[in-house]
């Protein structure tokens, strides 16, 4: 591994980002609207539902860390499909760069985008609508690790679906998250489900997160385990990812696909 | 001489389409091979394979002495190619593209090798310029300085100066030159100019359906075969490659 080529891949994303207005404005334009959006109908819930229960922590905060989990898994693409746009792949792969490297930079790029959606987010729920995420106490930490690993879970498979689909599969890969979120109870206790989508959601990292998120409201507690467990999900949907990714980079390889890119598919 | 590049008993289909079939060649230390043929002769699909971007069905590729398979980077790390389909970026500047390929490439000291090739390929005052808004000669100019960042040992060339004018594909000519005569690699080159390949190449390899179908001194093989210039006889290769087999 070396730390360099992996660097060139963040760098690459840098002055792209830092160059362009378009791609820094959806850093937090997006999840600036969800704050705002979502903040007011928190407050006015609180205002037409039952005294005791606060939807701010309960809704905004859900939503909050909806949203950074979708930062991240689009962090990883976006780095990814930069590669797409300028027709990069022959001029990239044929480089000493490994797979592992190329993965490891689009991560990193990733990280530091999302922070920039996170940080937005959470000046607006402080400083707007009073919620602050030491609200869910230490607890907060182990959630953002499982949805930060999920959303890397989730980048690296949908960067191996284009690369494998094509250019014009990018469309695919946008609503992956809005599929997910029905399962994952983001605003809702998974029991509220069918018997059918408890056994997929079951299956999810985020689920656990959001049940856990509920019943520190509630005054509750999370159980360690679930968190492990949760963690272990998401630990593994990486790893399945990236042996994706490794199988359609091969066959690319073999196919011819990595030199053709633009022509999508090779019959 | 010592072998930069060994290719042997290479083969690669797509479907029942042979487009590179048992073929074998070397590139010698301060030789400039080119590699000549009609379009779908198999040029570019050769070049991929030595990239490590297109995997060969059959037979294997040393690089110096690594063997492409089992020590990809290593061995990718000590070539460099440019092709005039596989322009830099659009949307970085000349300094931003060639800074990433030099991490990539794992050159040292970056900020002076960049310095060295943007006044030895007169890219001085596109320094800060997108590579998106260059002509296509201009863009080519950054290739080939992107080709020369990490110093190859192995340059894969695959028609470098198809959109240069003649003055300045002549300049680059000479670079090239002066690289494969007084550098430490070897140089597989392609062109449909047999103008260029006769002053440039050492050596040439006439590719025809796949098969390596005549090889030699670009200066003397015309006459072998009994044509008057290379254009000529990469005619005959073109249109009745039989008629040379048999030769």
């Amino acid at each position: 591994m070396s730390f360099n080529r992996t660097f060139a891949i963040v760098l690459r994303n840098f002055y792209l980002i830092r160059g362009s207005f378009s791609r820094i404005f959806p850093l937090f334009a997006w999840v600036a609207v969800d704050m705002v959006l979502w903040g007011f109908l928190t407050r006015y819930l609180n205002t037409v539902a039952s005294p005791g229960f606060n939807f701010v922590p309960a809704l905004l905060g859900a939503v909050l860390l909806w949203d950074f989990f979708i930062r991240i898994m689009q962090g990883v693409t976006m780095a990814f499909f930069e590669d797409v746009w300028s027709r990069n792949f022959l001029n990239i792969f044929a480089t000493p760069l490994l797979i592992s490297e190329y993965v490891g930079g689009l991560i990193l790029s990733s990280i530091a985008t999302s922070v920039v959606g996170l940080a937005v987010m959470l000046l607006i729920a402080a400083v707007f609508f009073k919620l602050s995420l030491f609200v869910y106490g230490l607890t907060v930490m182990p959630f953002l690790l499982v949805l930060f690993l999920f959303g890397i879970a989730l980048g690296v498979f949908g960067s191996a679906l284009v690369l494998h689909l094509g250019p014009a599969s990018e469309w695919f890969i946008w609503p992956i998250p809005a599929l997910i979120s029905p399962f994952a109870g983001v605003l809702y206790p998974i029991s509220t489900l069918p018997q059918w989508m408890q056994y997929v959601s079951y299956l999810l990292p985020p689920s656990y997160v959001f049940e856990g998120l509920r019943k520190i409201i509630s005054g509750g507690t999370v159980s360690g385990t679930t968190l492990v467990w949760g963690a272990l999900l998401a630990a593994g949907y990486i790893l399945l990812a990236y042996w994706f990714f490794i199988r359609i980079y091969r066959h690319a390889l073999r196919t011819g696909l990595i030199a053709r890119y633009s022509a999508e598919t090779l019959s | 001489m010592a072998k930069i590049l060994s290719v042997t008993a290479l083969r690669r289909a797509y479907g029942d389409l042979v487009a590179v079939n048992n073929i074998s060649f070397d590139v010698d230390r301060n030789e400039i091979v080119g590699l000549l043929g009609p379009n779908g002769a198999g040029k570019t699909t050769t070049i991929n394979m030595i990239l490590g971007v297109l995997e060969p069905d059959a037979g294997s590729i040393h690089i110096e002495d690594l063997d492409l398979v089992s020590s990809r980077s290593q061995a990718i790390a000590r070539t460099n190619f440019a092709a005039v389909y596989t322009p830099m970026p659009g949307n970085l500047t000349v300094a931003q593209n060639l800074r990433i390929f030099g991490l990539l490439y794992g050159v040292k000291d970056i900020a002076n090798r960049i310095g060295e090739l943007l006044k030895q390929f007169d890219l001085e005052a596109f320094r800060d310029k997108k590579c998106g808004v260059l002509s296509s000669g201009e863009q080519t100019r950054v290739s080939l300085a992107k080709a020369m960042l990490n110093s190859p040992h192995l340059l894969l060339l695959d028609e470098p100066t198809a959109s240069l004018d003649p003055a300045t594909a002549r300049e680059i000519r000479t670079k090239i030159r002066e690289f494969a005569v007084g550098g430490p690699g070897g140089v597989l080159w392609t062109s449909h100019n047999m103008y260029e390949v006769e002053e440039v190449c050492d050596r040439v390899l006439f590719l025809s359906h796949g098969r390596i179908l005549l090889e030699g001194n670009p200066k003397t093989l015309p006459a072998a075969y009994g044509k008057k210039t290379l254009e000529e006889l990469f005619i005959t290769v073109a249109r009745e490659p039989l008629t040379l087999e048999v030769a």
